[in-house]
């Protein structure tokens, strides 16, 4: 169970840093798809290793990217939100060890509401430190909105493609 | 003692959030102070490698435009050859003239990565300070200007591209010789904006832009644009003109490296008119 994720954290660092981080539309979108580690962790997933695993991620994707320590800050932002959404968020289910916060186990309506909150919070600490004031808010938010739909989007088709799988 | 360690151990989860985000931020600060050079490890020659492994196989996809432009560019350079003219005057010599010395030396490079979607954009190239490139040169494409070095490894070079909100070029038009300052707002990647122009000045679109040649990195007259529209605020004496690259930043595959060959001369004579 814990090799799986430890291989979906090299594979999304790799489509990151040569896939999602050449995508150019329009100048605005810059998909973090890397955040689908962090979402889909599960939850009995301590929260130093959390924490930590997230750290890792973000500063890998830093290093291939000149942008040393952004995506590291809001990676560890995100990780430091997700218990206390999964407290927000109530589900008609248990959340029992076993279970991974995906559509899967916990239904589309729940997963899309979590997803959708944790990519906007997650690349609005990105967009902001990478702009570094609040200057240019309008700029700034437009990337957010834009580059948080391509990501949301990106997540959900891979969610339901997997689902597909598993149903077979 | 114990209760604070207790106290430590019951929030470890928010304390330990605390610690990774000061070390972020930390990260973040020192390497955005573009002047203190802080070692960033995406020059180092691993991740280095690997880019230009990725980018070796991606790079066929653009063979057929740079081919295009290489051959463009060479046209050009055939037609100023001395063997393009006919020599009119036989009755001329050659003699060593001590009136030119180079200035300028250039390097080929190519990009093996580049951004445009940032608002602080980086460009890498595949030739480092083993190939003569130190930090400060200036680069630029066929078409125009592209950036500045800011760091160099072994066999590689971090470049600022003018994509960057770091990066201020001082440009003139080259009609009215007006220096001013340009600049990128992080808007759109093929728009600049060229600022300090006073507003007695003559501005019309499609005027050409161009380096000034002031800060003894770009040589003077490189092209950077074309003024595509000007306003002026109610009340300033300056303009504000929109400039549209002559390079396409998002299709750069070779590019050159430029050094000044005075430029520590030139420096020398600078400081020495301040300690006076």
């Amino acid at each position: 169970m814990a090799g799986k994720h430890i291989i979906q954290f090299f594979i999304l660092l790799i489509l990151q840093v040569f896939v999602f981080s050449n995508i150019n539309v329009y100048g605005y979108v810059y998909p973090a798809f890397y955040v689908y580690f962090i979402l889909l962790l599960p939850f009995e997933t301590a929260g130093w290793l959390l924490l930590l695993s997230s750290f890792a991620l973000g500063l890998g994707v830093d290093f291939f990217t000149n942008s040393l320590g952004i995506n590291a800050a809001a990676s560890v932002f995100t990780a430091f939100l997700r218990p206390g959404l999964f407290r927000l968020l109530k589900s008609k289910k248990e959340y029992v060890p076993g279970i991974t916060p995906g559509v899967g186990d916990l239904g589309f309506r729940w997963f899309f509401l979590y997803a959708s909150i944790l990519i906007v919070l997650h690349h609005s600490a990105l967009f902001f430190l990478e702009a570094f004031s609040f200057k240019d808010i309008l700029q700034t938010l437009h990337r957010i909105i834009a580059s948080s739909a391509a990501t949301l989007i990106l997540v959900l088709i891979l969610q339901l493609l997997f689902l597909k799988q598993n149903k077979r | 003692m114990r209760n604070l360690i207790a106290f430590l151990w019951k929030n470890y989860f928010f304390f330990l959030f605390v610690i990774l985000e000061v070390a972020a931020l930390f990260l973040i600060v020192n390497n955005n102070y573009y002047q203190q050079r802080v070692f960033i490890n995406s020059t180092s020659d691993f991740t280095g490698n690997l880019i230009e492994k990725y980018n070796n196989f991606t790079s066929y996809f653009a063979l057929k435009n740079a081919n295009k432009i290489l051959v463009e560019e060479n046209t050009r350079f055939y037609n100023m050859s001395p063997k393009s003219f006919i020599k009119t005057d036989t009755s001329t010599f050659f003699v060593n003239d001590s009136l030119y010395t180079q200035q300028y030396k250039y390097r080929s490079a190519k990009v093996i990565s580049n951004s445009i979607n940032r608002r602080n954009n980086y460009l890498k190239l595949n030739k480092g300070s083993l190939q003569g490139i130190k930090p400060d040169m200036a680069v630029v494409a066929t078409g125009g200007i592209v950036g500045q070095v800011i760091e160099v490894s072994d066999h590689f070079s971090s470049v600022m591209s003018i994509l960057n909100s770091n990066a201020r070029v001082s440009a003139k038009l080259r009609k009215s010789n007006q220096v001013g300052s340009l600049f990128w707002d992080g808007q759109d990647y093929k728009m600049g904006k060229l600022v300090d122009i006073p507003s007695h000045v003559r501005i019309n679109i499609g005027d050409t832009v161009v380096t000034s040649g002031y800060s003894y990195t770009y040589p003077e007259g490189r092209i950077v644009g074309v003024v595509e529209g000007f306003n002026i605020e109610e009340g300033e004496s300056f303009f504000e003109v929109d400039v549209r690259f002559s390079v396409d930043f998002n299709n750069l595959s070779y590019v050159y490296v430029i050094q000044n060959l005075f430029k520590g001369e030139l420096i020398q004579l600078e400081q020495s008119d301040y300690t006076e």
